[in-house]
């Protein structure tokens, strides 16, 4: 790699990586449960939301119906529209371009771009996260797919954790702002009373509330 | 699965991100939006570490996942490089899971 490179370069590539890991054990979980080497990838290129995509397969292999599937998956997929709205200023892209930004729309591309200052990082952040992760998603489905999961288990190696240390990771810098550390707090809070109570999907959804929730009291407090 | 049900579940997807990104323009547009917008991702995000931490399938679970993002979350708090965070998270999860 380039020394040059920007840091968000070389962070896209790691979880980019670790996203790779479980792409392979998507692809070996699509065909499981029954879909052709060429459905799996097809979903991976298309669907790209890696939870969406192991729900549908999962209700699928466990003999449930196809809407139900697609209902969950839609669900779980959900979350990237209201990470649209904030990452629509830092994409100035038009054209094919914004059409292709906005399949590279999830949770890791959001991340790495919020977690930059400059206007300009934020943008080459969001692209170099996405693409890094779209690439080792594919590369993964495909491999797992066609039988390879000589790399076993995801959770075998712990990658499940590495996520959510990725994204605390990430968040931390702006923590030290008071609106959005209010912000992040009633959102895990939200998140950890609707986890037993509410469908897979909505638990993140409804975090959302804490943006308005946050900024009503800061209103009501400055009168 | 059928084709058409993946199909129908990519073009669902795609639509979810492609009106998120034409609402915040047109939010924007509007004004005033910006600090509401800028709070969504923490909350989201916090969100997320919960779930992908605690989640046991409709039921919050203490396991091995916990260690291990509790071992990243210091590492990155004490300013460690985001690869050593991610891979911590991933070895104190691993060795609590094989021990």
């Amino acid at each position: 790699m380039n020394r040059s490179a920007p840091p968000y370069v070389r962070d896209g590539i790691v979880l980019g990586a670790a996203v790779g890991v479980f792409g392979v054990a998507f692809g070996v979980l699509a065909v499981a449960s029954g879909l052709t080497v060429g459905q799996a990838s097809a979903m991976s290129v298309l669907v790209f939301t890696g939870a969406s995509q192991f729900a549908a397969v999962s209700v699928i292999g466990s003999g449930g119906g196809v809407a139900t599937a697609v209902g969950s998956a839609l669900l779980l997929s959900a979350r990237n529209g209201v990470y649209g709205l904030a990452l629509a200023k830092r994409l100035p892209e038009r054209g094919v371009r914004r059409f292709a930004a906005a399949q590279l729309v999830i949770d890791e591309s959001t991340a790495m771009a919020v977690a930059q200052r400059d206007p300009a990082d934020q943008r080459g952040a969001f692209w170099a996260t996405g693409l890094a992760v779209f690439v080792f998603w594919n590369i993964g489905t495909l491999i797992g797919a066609l039988g390879g999961n000589a790399i076993g288990d995801p959770k075998t190696l712990g990658l499940d954790a590495a996520f959510p240390a990725a994204f605390i990771a990430l968040m931390i810098p702006a923590l030290h702002e008071r609106p959005k550390l209010a912000a992040a707090l009633i959102g895990a809070a939200i998140a950890v009373v609707a986890v037993p109570t509410t469908k897979a999907g909505l638990p993140i959804l409804l975090a959302a509330l804490a943006a308005p929730i946050v900024l009503v009291t800061q209103r009501s407090r400055a009168r | 699965m059928s084709w058409t049900a993946i199909l129908v579940l990519a073009c669902g997807a795609y639509a979810f991100k492609a009106v998120g990104l034409i609402a915040g323009d047109r939010i924007r547009v509007l004004g005033r939006a910006e600090p509401l917008l800028a709070l969504l991702p923490p909350a989201l995000l916090a969100a997320l570490v919960m779930v992908q931490t605690f989640d046991g399938g409709r039921t919050l679970v203490l396991d091995a996942r916990a260690i291990g993002v509790a071992a990243g979350a210091v590492a990155a708090w004490r300013r460690a490089p985001f690869i050593v965070v991610v891979v911590l998270a991933a070895a104190a999860t691993a060795i609590t899971r094989a021990v």
